[in-house]
């Protein structure tokens, strides 16, 4: 077996080293070889019918109901008051939300490489709890704890700070649904960043936190900026969380899919739909964005 | 790796200098904050189910998980999250051999578009459906005619599922499969064994950990689905509600006590899928 993969790896080296200097010509031939392996046909098929009945019929459905809509209409509600409201809302608590998950998850992930610690284990495997719990329980828990009445509420009403049913709220359940994003595209980078570094660092007689931001932090920050931008998407998205914890009043707390949630109720489809398709592109340009700056960073390095 | 964390713990143990004893000071502070912040956020809320759960005693506990439309609500997430693993199994598994051991042109286009629904919102994965199937498509005159209700009913509940949980098996095997080649599978293919026999002996075995995985994944955020499911169910007690949906019923009947008995069967299942997501990690 271990020969086997030797080969394997020697192999595959050497078509990588190969790759660069294959004209057009040598392209197709090499793709002609690979059609050795069976099943390129029925597997296509059926990746492509599958693909086509779950995402490309409803996508295309929205497109031309979409298209139905004149531009008069489209800016007339994307321009209303509440739903600029809604989508500032949305914007600013997702924000504030991916901001102070960075900071926590870039902490996260340090104490997670850097130190050993009881029950360091555990803290690791609870990460992704906001994943496995459904955002409607996490929704109804995070809304009793931060009323007047639960325990977190509690304590923060004797200052006079409501959380419940504010934006704070919101934040808050952002916070618990963003944890695992910037942890998770952190860590892996830290774990193969080579001790050198900070043994360099202290060499030269930099103090601690020199070296953190002048060496290490240079090293994460793509990782970190990814981390950031799947946590944002992801937030201004969210819906079962916010839910009970918003209080959805119009100019105060209604975040954007709210918004949406209510107009399909009145069955106000085209509102919907415009309000949905500035949600849609908001979040490609941001991934687009993402994107950008992770291949930029990769290209530094090479 | 290993070594260099060895390297670094005992460097700070024979370190007895007052920057040393700093960099413990700042270890503790850091490893202090982090007790507490995930303390507040994870453990708290659940300990916080619990405790509502079981406050008014086992007996009411008992009576709320017992309840005819939660035990309905239950029947349902299960049949949607079995459909959704029995697709997206069916479905990641060709899509990977797809698109691990052929190149082709539209490959890219194919497996952004597989990719998409991560990046949807809930709300909108939901309006999506309502405008495809709903009354204003031009669908609909045909399913009615058929006699297929796909919106405010089950089917519709099950697509949504299915269109959140598409990418999540075919994600988890792609980088397996890329990673070994195709070295041994050609090799097989020449000898003339036939494509399911070189799937089954070949490459499954290497894929089994990342598919489980998958599946795992997959099964957390079918029977958690909320948004999407919500939209398209029409909130129909007994009939479309999913445990999800049922949970929010209850809340804003200010059943608390039911809804976080019902929660809690939902808890369960996330700290299941949690262990069972380390333990796979790992292999």
């Amino acid at each position: 077996m271990d020969i086997l993969t030797a080969f394997t790896n020697k192999r595959e080296k050497e078509t990588n080293q190969n790759m660069p200097e294959r004209n057009g010509e040598g392209m197709k031939q090499l793709r002609k070889q690979k059609r050795v392996i069976p099943g390129f046909g029925l597997t296509l098929g059926i990746t492509v019918s599958m693909l086509g009945v779950i995402v490309l019929i409803p996508l295309l459905s929205l497109i031309i109901y979409t298209a139905k809509l004149s531009w008069r209409e489209f800016l007339e509600v994307v321009t209303a008051k509440r739903v600029l409201y809604a989508f500032w809302v949305s914007v600013s608590t997702s924000f504030l939300a991916s901001l102070i998950n960075a900071v926590m998850g870039l902490i996260l992930a340090w104490v997670l490489v850097k130190y050993e610690f009881p029950g360091k284990k555990i803290m690791d495997g609870m990460i992704e709890l906001p994943f496995a719990l459904p955002t409607a329980v996490a929704g109804i828990a995070l809304t009793h704890l931060t009323t007047k009445d639960g325990w977190i509420g509690g304590l923060f009403d004797r200052f006079g700070i409501p959380i419940a049913y504010t934006k704070a709220g919101i934040v808050f359940a952002l916070v618990f649904v963003g944890i695992p994003f910037v942890v998770r595209s952190v860590q892996p980078v830290l774990e193969k960043l080579d001790v050198s570094y900070e043994e360099a660092g202290e060499m030269i007689g930099a103090g601690p936190v020199y070296t953190f931001f002048k060496i290490i932090f240079p090293e994460i920050r793509p990782a970190l900026i990814g981390g950031f931008t799947m946590a944002f998407a992801r937030c201004l998205g969210e819906y079962g969380s916010v839910v009970f914890i918003a209080g959805n009043a119009p100019y105060d707390t209604e975040i954007a899919p709210l918004l949406i949630m209510s107009k399909l109720q009145e069955f106000d489809y085209t509102s919907a739909t415009a309000i949905a398709l500035v949600m849609l592109v908001t979040a490609f340009v941001i991934l687009l964005v993402n994107s950008m700056i992770q291949y930029k960073a990769a290209k530094k390095v090479v | 790796m290993r070594e260099n964390k060895d390297h670094v713990t005992t460097k700070n143990l024979t370190e007895q200098n007052p920057a040393g004893r700093k960099n413990k000071i700042v270890k503790y502070i850091l490893i202090g904050i982090c007790v507490l912040f995930l303390f507040v956020m994870l453990v708290l809320p659940l300990c916080y189910i619990v405790s509502i759960a079981f406050g008014s005693g086992i007996r009411t506990y008992l009576t709320a998980i017992t309840d005819k439309y939660t035990l309905k609500a239950m029947k349902l997430t299960i049949t949607a999250t079995l459909w959704a693993l029995g697709v997206n199994m069916f479905f990641g598994l060709s899509a990977a051999w797809c698109l691990t051991r052929f190149d082709f042109r539209g490959k890219k286009v194919i497996s952004t578009l597989i990719d998409l629904p991560l990046t949807i919102s809930p709300v909108i994965a939901g309006l999506v459906f309502l405008l495809t199937y709903g009354r204003q498509s031009v669908l609909y005159p045909l399913l009615n005619e058929l006699g297929i209700s796909v919106i405010f009913a089950v089917p519709g509940v099950v697509l949504a599922t299915i269109f959140v949980t598409f990418p999540y098996i075919s994600r988890e095997i792609i980088p397996v499969l890329n990673t070994i080649g195709t070295d041994e599978e050609e090799a097989a293919a020449l000898m003339g064994m036939n494509g399911f026999t070189i799937f089954r002996k070949i490459t499954f075995p290497h894929i089994r950990w990342a598919f489980l995985f998958g599946v795992v994944l997959c099964t957390a955020r079918a029977m958690g689905e909320f948004g999407a499911v919500s939209v398209l169910s029409g909130h129909l007690r007994g009939l479309t509600n999913t445990l999800p949906l049922h949970v929010e019923v209850l809340y804003q009947g200010y059943d608390f006590t039911g809804a976080f008995a019902v929660s809690s069967l939902l808890v369960i299942m996330a700290v299941v899928i949690l262990i069972l997501r380390n333990i796979l990690e790992k292999k």
